[in-house]
């Protein structure tokens, strides 16, 4: 990150005696794959220009168990799940924002019954909050007027959690034509990577899930291909290539064409 | 009373005695189940069963198919007020009971057979839809053989009793339009005022005889059809009531959490418990209870109704990215296969006694692993179930057994538990390198 942008950690926040008005979930994906780094970056952008006091749990952070909970593997998740939860309430942690749905999911709905409550908000529910509460005043700009960009719900942010409007809202502050595929919304199709699939081979079939669903998204000939998960983002961008379009349709987090709106 | 009367009592006894045992037996069948606690909500619970199984707001998601089975579905409820009817004339040898309560009784008459027509359209479409053979999820290979069968001889069935019933009311009326001493002027016809004339050459008695002979082939058959429900997937005009009632309230995201596995991950982080301590007594006698599912006795009850009632319209396929994508997994497949070992543990338990095990389970003998490794969770068919049936949990549970009990994860699921164990991340990177990213550019 630039000088100018910070990233504390809990730690020193503890150290210097300060509670940070949010806990920043950054997740596996948005800490070590390249690709998500960069949504993770945009958004730290977006929580400094709207000044938000936020940290990170840093290297004190873990993987939330959601792959594991997937798979099967109850006992892995639960002792991820407890290990986070002790290093959480030990900080008091109260209000989490994460832009990684499977996180998302997993603090929010299946920390309580192990001990962890929060109010976790998915980072374009967050924010959507910021805006709302005149801490964001995203100009529109020009960067995105009139281009076209459809939204590829996340299974675990939109089916799974019913948040299908808050990513659509903040796609709406840009200025350009929202286009919806057929299977949008509760009837989204999946990009092949939940319930674990990230980490294994497909199992045999005729298609790749990512073929199927960026087929779906490259017929409405859209510039951009928004989506607020990394795995999605992942899945996605590998479908696009595959159809050698990647110069015609990128595919980005809601969080990028914001930070990106406003010139961060 | 005559003769007539006698045997129609008989056969109305004898049909809902039968019911009746069959479906106690349903019941066994589905508390063979593990026991969660679903009480509370009432309120909320009503409204959903109000909405998606009284109000059908998930069938007519797909309009064509969901508009017509409004019909079928009205139809059968109003219709069944004919119905009572029908058994009180049966068993008192009376004629068209409620015909004294006038206006009110034209408009049911008229109602009846207004529906009737459209319960008799919409079986004719939903059979050419099915004959025809372009709707992929009524090709698949788990149809082939008696479900495929059984899906006629439904829709076969409502045709031949709609049939009797407009049969029964013309030639009702062609008698009473005859002045027939039995036959009293009562009704309005919209349907059989037009079949009626083409009656009309017909003989007094040979019209008695074409109207008793449909009235009896209408009843018995809707006796015989209640006879058929308990062994067919057409259950699920019953059963889609309570399933809904008891659909899952939480978000679909959240897989529910296991109370044992709790227990021993508390024990392990507690850096007060006694390693060498003795291990605490079974609560319970009996087998150990497993982690996850091996067969449907490790299921939730609320599993096992979902298997029974599940009318096998393959909604849930259709949406499967894992099925359209031509992988082995098919969420219809699974309710079908634990309807269908659940029916075998049945038959065991009443042949051979409660104890009996006939060596095989839901899993391995019905349900493979590579279906269960193709899902993504991604709660499509969730949503896209009509009657709130849930194939997801079925699908986590049996591979929480194949996990934890039997370690047979695929090789990288395997490297994936070992770096998050490793690493506190699926992949292999260092904790110690997790906030690298903020010093970047």
């Amino acid at each position: 990150m630039s000088e100018q942008v910070k990233v504390p950690t809990m730690a020193e926040m503890l150290a210097a005696s300060e509670v940070p008005e949010v806990l920043f979930w950054v997740g596996c994906a948005g800490s070590f794959d390249d690709r998500a780094k960069k949504i993770t970056k945009a958004l730290v952008k977006i929580l400094h220009k709207a000044s938000v006091k936020f940290a990170v749990l840093g290297t004190e952070e873990s993987c939330s168990g959601d792959p594991a909970k997937r798979a099967g593997n109850e006992f892995l998740f639960q002792m991820q799940a407890m290990m986070n939860i002790q290093v959480l309430n030990g900080y008091e942690v109260k209000n989490i924002v994460t832009a990684c749905p499977h996180c998302f999911n997993t603090l929010k709905n299946e920390y309580p019954e192990l001990g962890g409550n929060y109010k976790v908000l998915h980072h374009t529910q967050f924010i959507r909050q910021l805006i709302d509460e005149g801490r964001l005043k995203p100009k529109g700009g020009q960067a995105f007027k009139g281009k076209r960009i459809t939204f590829h719900d996340p299974c675990y942010l939109g089916r799974a959690n019913s948040v299908f409007e808050a990513p659509r809202e903040l796609l709406e502050k840009l200025d350009a034509e929202l286009v919806e595929m057929k299977r949008c919304k509760s009837k989204g199709l999946c990009c092949g990577a939940g319930g674990a699939q990230m980490f294994k081979e497909a199992e045999k079939g005729n298609k790749e899930v990512n073929i199927e669903r960026s087929e779906e998204a490259l017929a409405l000939k859209p510039q951009i291909i928004a989506t607020g998960c990394p795995f999605c983002n992942t899945m996605m961008t590998d479908g696009v290539k595959n159809f050698n379009k990647e110069d015609e349709t990128k595919v980005m987090d809601v969080a990028e064409l914001i930070a990106q709106a406003e010139d961060l | 009373m005559g003769i007539a009367n006698i045997i129609f009592l008989i056969a109305l006894i004898a049909a809902v005695g039968a019911f009746a045992f069959q479906v106690r037996k349903i019941r066994r069948n589905i508390l063979l189940g593990k026991d969660v606690d679903m009480s509370g909500n009432a309120g909320e619970r009503f409204k959903i069963m109000a909405r998606v199984a009284l109000g059908q707001s998930k069938m007519v998601k797909r309009p064509l198919a969901g508009i017509m089975h409004v019909f079928i579905y009205v139809g059968f409820v109003i219709i069944n007020l004919e119905v009572l009817e029908i058994i009180i004339d049966g068993i008192f040898g009376t004629h068209r009971i409620f015909s004294g309560m006038g206006l009110a009784y034209d408009a049911l008459i008229a109602s009846f057979e207004v529906l009737a027509v459209l319960v008799l359209l919409a079986c004719i479409v939903f059979l050419a839809r099915r004959y025809g053979g372009q709707i992929r999820r009524f090709e698949m290979k788990e149809l082939f053989g008696w479900p495929k069968n059984d899906a006629y001889i439904i829709l076969w069935v409502e045709v031949i009793l709609m049939g009797a019933f407009l049969t029964m009311n013309a030639a009702d009326l062609a008698l009473q339009q005859k002045g027939s001493a039995h036959y009293t002027e009562a009704g309005s016809y919209p349907v059989s005022s037009f079949t009626a004339p083409l009656l009309a050459g017909m003989s007094e008695s040979g019209l008695i005889a074409l109207e008793r002979g449909a009235w009896w082939a209408h009843i018995l058959g809707i006796l015989l059809f209640l006879n058929y429900l308990p062994i067919s997937k057409h259950f699920h005009i019953i059963l889609a009531f309570p399933n809904t009632y008891f659909t899952r309230l939480k978000p679909m995201g959240e897989f529910n959490n296991m109370e044992k596995v709790k227990k021993e991950v508390e024990l392990m982080m507690d850096p007060n418990a006694d390693p060498y301590a003795a291990p605490a007594e079974p609560e319970s006698e009996g087998p150990q209870e497993k982690f996850g599912a091996k067969d449907v006795g490790d299921l939730s009850w609320k599993n096992l109704m979902d298997a029974y009632s599940c009318t096998e319209c393959g909604r849930c396929t259709a949406e499967c990215p894992a099925n359209i994508t031509g992988k082995l997994l098919s969420p219809r497949k699974i309710m079908m296969d634990t309807r269908d070992r659940l029916e075998e543990v049945g038959r065991n338990i009443d042949k051979h006694g409660k104890d009996y095990d006939d060596g095989k389970s839901l899993l391995g003998d019905y349900i493979t692993e590579e279906e269960l490794w193709a899902c993504t969770t991604c709660n499509a068919c969730v949503q896209a179930c009509p009657v709130n049936i849930n194939p997801l949990e079925i699908i986590v549970d049996l591979r929480r057994y194949l996990v934890m009990e039997e370690s047979k994860s695929p090789t990288e699921l395997n490297s994936m538990y070992t770096n998050v164990e490793n690493n506190g991340a699926p992949w292999a990177f260092a904790q110690a390198d997790r906030l690298k990213w903020a010093e970047e550019d």
